[in-house]
């Protein structure tokens, strides 16, 4: 028998939920132990203490990940973002997909343009010249200037002509 | 460079006053973000590339044949007047008027359609018509946007649709709005019951000039809110389908009106034209109250000397900046509302006089 979590003494309250591509959350508790977080009053198991520490657990994880999210191109952080409300470039979209995604689902509750699309269209996709920006900053870093010149131009070329 | 103290005397587009249903819709707007490819959003740039970005529009905006004259004009060397007369005039944003740094504005000479540089977007088109004519309008801002894009990159993902600095304005950029005068439902209580039903099909109503403003003098604007996963065509019939039926509810509540109350909304009308007539002081607050009456007294046909258009001008010259250019000098608060006064007992006595 698995240890109370919170105090060492013998488990009696077992929750486990199995969770893609990571470890299952698991939490064992004695009785004493799961009546001091709520989880269990009288006998009955309490299903809103349990879904809080769900949402704590992973949705607390989910936030740290999204915290440490910045742009390669423009250096803004999600957290940046997320406080004033505006975005630093259209690389953004991109790089605050994980974040973005529920936003735009819970304003639009869509996800996916229709409409007008411009006729003329860059033909650099974002992944090419995040990768030419990501040379760009390592040529810099090791001061190779004429290397840093030539990426720096085209960077701007496959930026406005495509 | 254009002339201001002339615009001044004249009316713009939207408040023309002669478009479809104008007994109620006062004037329908288009307006679509875009941002262009290599730049971050304005917000985001340094002052060397607004500055950039500024220089590489105006070259656009001056320097190809458009098909139709355009006015630009660099905003942040505009004194604060001037740039509160266009806010005025809808041809800036608040924003573009307050903030600093390099930003321009491109307008045809009809004030139809405009371009705002470096607002929250990098480009903000606009196109603002009289009356209800929302279809118009989209093909106004339509085929300016075609254009705008044969001379610049703009940025596009297949997933997102156009990249704007706001979530909320992603997909097509698009907010269309119909500015309506809604006195009747106003009167009769039943102004919140029509919102409500507006909200629960997505559509937001704001005041007069736009986001964050007070309903003033009973003008709502109702725009749509989601931009993204619904085409432009899908987004304006939502619209177009809505607009009608408030339409019809206000006309109802202005017949209701004269049913059960006609003397005293006769009673309103009267003072309220009679106060426009007479007063030596007016504040904007009360003037607009006081226009909001006048018109639905000419929509009632209470009024017979005074029409739609006129009144729209009388509100138009007699908003701060305007009140200035008229008069050619600065003015306190209180001379502001000397001026406003004077003005208007000055344009209706005219009126008066004629007949």
């Amino acid at each position: 028998m698995k240890p109370c979590q919170s105090c060492g003494q013998p488990s009696s309250v077992h929750l486990c939920h199995p969770s893609s591509g990571q470890e299952p959350f698991e939490l064992h508790l004695c009785t004493n132990c799961a009546e001091k977080q709520n989880l269990l009053v009288g006998k009955d198991l309490q299903i809103s203490a349990i879904v809080q520490i769900m949402v704590n657990k992973f949705g607390g994880e989910a936030a740290e990940n999204l915290a440490r999210l910045t742009c390669p191109a423009c250096g803004l952080h999600y957290t940046e973002f997320r406080s004033q409300g505006r975005l630093g470039c259209p690389h953004d979209y991109e790089a605050f997909r994980t974040g973005l995604m529920p936003l735009l689902e819970r304003i639009h509750r869509k996800t996916v343009h229709v409409g007008k699309r411009p006729k003329q269209r860059p033909k650099a996709t974002f992944a090419d010249v995040l990768e030419l920006r990501q040379q760009l900053r390592e040529a810099i870093n090791q001061e190779a200037y004429e290397r840093a010149a030539q990426l720096r131009d085209l960077i701007r070329q496959k930026e406005t002509n495509g | 460079m254009m002339n201001f103290d002339e615009l001044a005397r004249s009316p713009g587009e939207w408040l023309r006053g002669t478009g479809p249903e104008s007994d109620v819709v006062v004037s329908s707007r288009i307006r679509l973000a875009r941002n262009i490819v290599n730049f971050p959003f304005t917000n985001r740039a340094s002052a060397m590339q607004r500055g950039e970005l500024e220089s590489l529009i105006r070259d656009r905006f001056t320097k190809s044949d458009w098909g139709f004259e355009f006015n630009y004009l660099t905003v942040h060397t505009l004194s604060p007047v001037d740039r509160e007369f266009l806010r005025e005039r809808q041809l800036l944003s608040r924003e573009l008027a307050g903030t600093e740094g390099p930003r321009g504005v491109a307008f045809e000479v009809q004030e139809t359609r405009s371009v705002m540089v470096n607002e929250e977007d990098h480009l903000r088109l606009q196109v603002l018509r009289s009356g209800f004519q929302l279809d118009e309008a989209w093909q106004d801002i339509d085929g300016l946007d075609d254009k705008v894009e044969e001379r610049i990159t703009y940025a596009f993902s297949d997933e997102f649709g156009y990249l704007t600095a706001c979530p909320t304005n992603v997909g097509t950029g698009m907010r269309a709005s119909v500015m309506l005068h809604l006195p009747a439902l106003q009167f009769t209580k039943q102004l919140e019951k029509v919102f409500r039903a507006l909200q629960k099909i997505n559509l937001a109503v704001r005041g007069l000039y736009g986001e964050g403003t007070r309903a003033s003098g009973d003008f709502y604007q109702i725009s749509n809110q989601v931009t993204l996963g619904k085409d432009e065509g899908t987004i304006l019939k939502e619209i177009r389908e809505v607009i009608p039926q408030i339409i019809h509810y206000e006309r109802e509540a202005r017949k209701a009106l004269m049913q059960q109350y006609q003397p005293l909304v006769q009673d309103k009308v009267s003072r309220a034209y009679g106060t426009l007539k007479a007063a030596t002081m007016m504040s904007a607050d009360e003037m607009m109250d006081l226009l909001s009456t006048v018109r639905l007294g000419i929509a009632l046909e209470m009024i017979d000397d005074l029409t739609i258009p006129l009144l729209n001008m009388l509100f138009l010259q007699t908003q701060p900046s305007h009140l200035i250019k008229l008069t050619g000098r600065t003015l306190t608060n209180e001379e502001h509302n000397v001026e406003r006064a004077t003005y208007l007992r000055h344009k209706l006595g005219e009126l008066s006089n004629k007949n």
